[in-house]
């Protein structure tokens, strides 16, 4: 074997001959344990943040906590002067003006994403994308004024006072559209969440879109399948998961979001109508405008105690939401 | 023969009316695809219109040179709030970047299986999507009400909080798309597990590192929220950072909701800088980063 191989016959023989290895240049540790270290203590930090989040919100609320109870959750009256706080009003015009936004978010960003995986030209899909992407980049305090200055006087004129006539004198319809149609309120502010959360739902919409085996898709095809009859029974339910990940980020977003909505729901604390013309509040809103002014301790506590709520619903929406993502990584075998 | 070619026509005839009706749905569902293309372009080019010709009239030299003014005084700028705009989102920045950096790293080179790695990811999921306002009151909790001051810092250790999941997110997938062959090449010589990172992996994965870090600061230049209780908002022009500080955000919200109407032109003018530097910075993170592809 060794004569086949001269090369290694040599090397071998030289190896013989050398009395000594040449030094090793050894590195000390104490560089990889440090970075190491740095890296696993970032790490750590994240961990650390979201439970210092969690503790000083309870910490803060605390008063509010022990004197309310969980009754805070169905109490509308939100009385500054008198200290009776409820948070009913802002925890319904957050859910509202989300729902809202997810009635119009949905078909729209389902749509965009069915144009941009099966419509668009291939020429066309990047750059659409990216217009679509810079929705979300725009700041939220942009979409606040622009909405407020803009967008509520063209609401209120050519959509609210043609909608509140028509609907006059009908029994559910009516309710829904009495009230000042001013522009601002619970509609605005819903349908300028729609259009800040479109982009999120939409991004994640078109990924999962993307990621059906082809061989599926071009099956359904050779059976002579319509575009339409591709995506809503073949690529829909395969990547049904992701889509509602994709819809509960989005619902992360709404329910979260603050000056967009300060500056349009028109910040009323009260609940006596159904209508979605009225001016409302919502949990973000309502900390914005209060919050630096809030005096006395139990206001505080009680704006608090309304920022805990709002963390822990969407932390729950997001939770889900990426369990339902990570679920469906792991249901296509690239998760790494 | 005939009878054969008979029964063909009268099956085609009696699946005709199915075929057109499926045609036709594919029609209205197409058309309403595009139609959803284009009702989220309205808005984009929409708003962008406006701000563009709302924030135009206000530009002048003066905006950027001099202080807010008080109300229905002619003149004035937001040279303040710029300023302090500026310096709390570089030092942001900066405190928050080598954190998410390093705790990108070690999802994608330490922590891949244990249960650190996967609830870090998982957490971190959440805070990148976590109300900003929360942040702001967390911050107002642990800074602002023991030291008794808004001040810059708290503003930059909220607008930090933000920076980090962002920039821990990208390095993570950054890091993910470098091929193992090459960590494995760069072991083989003997080099150690924070030289293989520092001087390859990372170094290869820059373009994308560097794009998250760009998408972070887009994202702080327009937050508000976390900054209403924290640095709150100064009419002065003040370099202190442990006193409150003015910022664009919150001088846009307090003009854009005031009477004035000198107040509202430099809101739009704000609006318009802002806007304007938050695209900017995302298109330069698309390009850096396609040119990396």
């Amino acid at each position: 074997m060794a004569a086949t191989l001269p090369a290694s016959a040599e090397l071998e023989a030289r190896a013989m001959n050398r009395e000594e290895p040449p030094p090793r240049r050894r590195f000390s540790p104490i560089g990889d344990l440090v970075f190491a270290g740095l890296a696993r203590g970032a790490a750590i930090l994240t961990l650390v943040l979201l439970a210092g989040i969690i503790f000083s919100l309870l910490i803060g609320a605390w008063p509010s906590i022990r004197q309310y109870g969980l009754r805070f959750l169905w109490t509308a009256e939100w009385d500054p002067v008198q200290e009776r706080f409820g948070g009913l009003v802002m925890i319904y015009g957050t859910l509202v003006t989300s729902i809202i936004a997810l009635l119009i978010a949905v078909p729209v960003s389902f749509g965009i994403a069915l144009f941009l995986t099966e419509l668009s030209p291939r020429w066309l899909k990047r750059p659409l994308g990216t217009a679509i992407e810079l929705l979300a980049a725009i700041p939220s305090i942009v979409y606040g004024m622009w909405g407020l200055l803009v967008f509520a006087p063209i609401l209120s004129r050519y959509v609210q006072l043609p909608l509140q006539k028509a609907s006059a004198g009908v029994p559910l319809l009516g309710a829904l559209f009495s009230g000042a149609p001013v522009g601002i309120g619970i509609l605005s502010a819903g349908i300028i969440l729609a259009i800040m959360i479109i982009p999120f739902i939409a991004a994640v919409m078109r990924d999962v879109f993307e990621v059906t085996p082809p061989m599926l898709k071009e099956s359904a095809y050779g059976l002579g399948a319509t575009t339409w009859e591709v995506v809503w029974k073949v690529v829909l339910p395969y990547t049904k998961a992701g889509v509602v990940g994709g819809i509960m980020l989005g619902l992360g977003r709404a329910l979260g979001e603050t000056m967009a909505v300060t500056f349009v729901i028109g910040n009323m604390n009260q609940l006596n109508s159904l209508s979605l013309f009225e001016a409302a509040n919502s949990i973000t809103s309502t900390l914005a405008n209060e919050f630096a002014e809030a005096t006395t301790g139990i206001h505080q506590a009680s704006l608090i105690y309304l920022g805990l709520v709002l963390f822990l619903i969407t932390s729950i929406v997001l939770a889900f939401s990426e369990f339902l993502l990570m679920h469906l990584r792991k249901a296509e075998g690239t998760k790494t | 023969m005939n009878a054969a070619a008979e029964s063909v026509e009268r099956r085609t005839d009696y699946r005709l009316p199915l075929h057109r009706r499926r045609k036709l749905v594919n029609a209205i569902a197409l058309s309403l695809s595009l139609g959803a293309m284009a009702f989220g372009l309205f808005w984009l080019i929409w708003i962008l219109y406006e701000t563009v010709v709302l924030g135009v009239g206000g530009l002048s030299w003066s905006l950027f040179v001099e202080s807010t003014p008080p109300p229905n005084v002619e003149g004035g700028g937001l040279a303040n709030a710029i300023f302090g705009s500026a310096v709390m989102v570089t030092l942001a920045t900066l405190l928050g970047t080598p954190i998410g950096i390093f705790a990108g790293i070690y999802l994608a080179e330490y922590g891949q299986r244990g249960w650190l790695g996967h609830v870090t990811r998982f957490i971190n999921d959440i805070l990148l999507s976590a109300p900003s306002i929360v942040i702001g009151l967390f911050i107002y909790a642990v800074i602002v009400a023991q030291t008794r001051q808004f001040s810059g810092y708290a503003g930059i250790l909220a607008l930090a909080l933000i920076v980090i999941p962002v920039v821990i997110r990208t390095t993570e997938n950054m890091l993910r798309l470098i091929p193992n062959s090459l960590r494995e090449a760069t072991y083989a010589l003997g080099t150690p597990k924070w030289i293989v990172i520092r001087s390859v992996t990372l170094r290869a994965a820059r373009a994308g590192v560097v794009t998250g870090v760009l998408l972070a600061l887009a994202r702080i230049a327009g937050e508000t929220a976390p900054l209403l209780f924290t640095a709150l908002s100064n009419q002065f022009f003040s370099m202190d950072l442990s006193q409150p500080m003015a910022n664009l955000p919150v001088t846009i919200f307090k003009f854009a909701l005031s009477p004035f109407a000198n107040w509202q032109q430099l809101a739009w003018a704000g609006v318009f800088l802002i806007t304007l530097g938050v695209l900017i910075l995302n298109i330069m993170a698309r390009v850096l980063f396609r040119k990396k592809d």
